[in-house]
């Protein structure tokens, strides 16, 4: 009874061993030819009488299994091995290193087979050139919609720029920095917790002031000069200026978050029915 | 027309398609001919073939995989692609074609090499296999001038493939046959045996 418990023992270990080869082989980290399929059939079948629980019956299919793939898996090197291309790597390179040069052109040669191609021009060909070149319109026909006006080179000022809205009044960094000022003085005047409700601190006079302030808000969170906090079941926004900038957001991945800044909404905090 | 009137006429207008050049690269698909020549286009192909033999030319068809199909399909002749090239079995010294033959070597041992290695090899190995025999600041300036031409493709991690021109002209078995049967080095005198045309840029 007690040799019988020990050899099950036994053919279990060794089951598991054949399948952890099986599974190194076929995972490409061993031959396939590393393992001798007579042999572990051998094995298979030596300890299968002694298989009695589902266990047991379950561990012996395993086996097989990985035996059937490990066994594909020879078939296929020898088929690759059997093509008429497959060379061993190292006795090409060799043989390619022991090679002069005359020899190894002369034996690319006759394996070569140059291609043939002709870049000649002909008659026929500089006829019908000819013939497209006089049925083509002047440039100035085809290209007259096209009206660049001739303008001279000169710099433009500071104002001009401004005038034409490419710059802004102040430099783009000033601005942010001096709004962002304003948002921490703000935030001491009229915030709580360090914090200021978004519309009290966009709103202005005007509609139009509002968006412009509502633009540059965006940058002051966007590039980690304030965060916004969002209380959503009482659909509340505020914003809360840093003390530092806070460059490390710049490398994070970015939420979007939208606010309608409508005309509709300006009214509503303009009358106090907007926090 | 007569029949051999119709042929005439077919066998003209495909040498003009195969001989000059209608897109980046030569050579002709099987459904161009197709379009142009009618189905019977493999016919008129093998007649242009037997035109072509006494010139040591022929016209070569390489498929689309890379094992060349027994009996190709109508489906495989379309996909395929043909070219015009010299007869394998040409007198092989004609065939240097002005290129240097430190060059020619030169692309002769990276294609046999870049097949050993299964089809892909790191330019990294190619060019420590050139530095063997070629200056190195020859061998980058050839490797690219090899993929300029289409024998062969790199990708963006550096591995080096066959291209187009590789399997458009060169038996990849019978250079590896070649290659494994050839004997032993043969004492050379470099500047005797170059060619003195300089490749055409």
């Amino acid at each position: 009874m007690e040799t019988a418990k020990r050899s099950k023992a036994l053919g279990k270990e060794k089951l598991e061993r054949i399948i952890e080869m099986c599974i190194a082989i076929e995972t490409r980290t061993a031959d396939p030819f590393t393992l001798n399929i007579d042999e572990i059939i051998q094995v298979v079948k030596q300890y299968f009488p002694q298989w009695k629980d589902p266990e047991e019956l379950k561990l012996d299919a395993e086996t097989l299994h990985h035996l059937a793939t490990v066994i594909k898996l020879q078939s296929e090197w020898v088929k690759h091995r059997s093509t008429a291309l497959y060379t061993d790597p190292f006795l090409l390179e060799e043989k390619i290193l022991q090679m002069g040069k005359q020899e190894m052109v002369d034996v690319f040669l006759y394996a070569w087979s140059p291609l043939v191609e002709f870049e000649q021009i002909s008659l026929n060909t500089l006829t019908q050139g000819l013939l497209y070149w006089k049925a083509l319109a002047p440039i100035s026909d085809r290209w007259k919609d096209f009206d660049a006006a001739e303008v001279s080179n000169a710099v433009a000022s500071r104002d001009e720029l401004i005038k034409q809205r490419i710059l802004g009044d102040k430099e783009f960094a000033d601005e942010i920095n001096s709004y962002w000022q304003e948002l921490k003085d703000c935030v001491v005047k009229n915030g709580q917790d360090g914090k200021i409700s978004y519309w009290d601190f966009i709103g202005a006079d005007t509609y139009e002031q509002t968006v412009q302030r509502a633009f540059l808000t965006t940058f002051l969170v966007t590039y980690g000069y304030a965060t916004l906090e969002i209380d959503p079941l009482e659909e509340l926004v505020f914003i809360k200026p840093f003390e530092q900038p806070r460059t490390e957001i710049l490398k994070k991945q970015l939420n979007s978050v939208p606010i309608a800044v409508s005309f509709e909404n300006w009214l509503k905090w303009k009358r106090g029915e907007l926090d | 027309m007569s029949k051999k009137g119709v042929y005439g006429s077919k066998i003209k207008k495909a040498t003009r398609m195969l001989f000059y050049k209608h897109h980046m690269k030569p050579g002709v698909k099987g459904s161009e001919l197709h379009k142009v020549l009618g189905s019977d286009y493999p016919k008129v192909l093998d007649l242009l073939n037997d035109y072509l033999k006494p010139l040591d030319l022929q016209v070569k068809t390489v498929f689309e995989e890379e094992k060349t199909p027994e009996k190709p399909s109508l489906d495989e002749l379309e996909n395929a692609r043909f070219y015009v090239t010299l007869r394998s079995d040409s007198p092989a010294k004609d065939k240097l074609i002005g290129w240097r033959i430190d060059d020619l070597a030169g692309l002769a041992i990276t294609i046999s090499y870049v097949i050993s290695k299964k089809g892909q090899a790191p330019r990294k190995d190619v060019e420590k296999m050139l530095g063997e025999k070629m200056p190195n600041w020859k061998i980058g300036l050839n490797i690219d001038r090899y993929i300029r031409y289409g024998y062969l493709e790199q990708d963006d991690n550096g591995q080096i493939y066959l291209d187009w021109r590789t399997r458009a002209e060169v038996d990849q078995r019978a250079l590896i046959n070649m290659l494994l049967s050839s004997s032993t080095q043969k004492t050379e005198n470099p500047e005797q045996k170059e060619e003195p045309k300089e490749e055409d840029e």
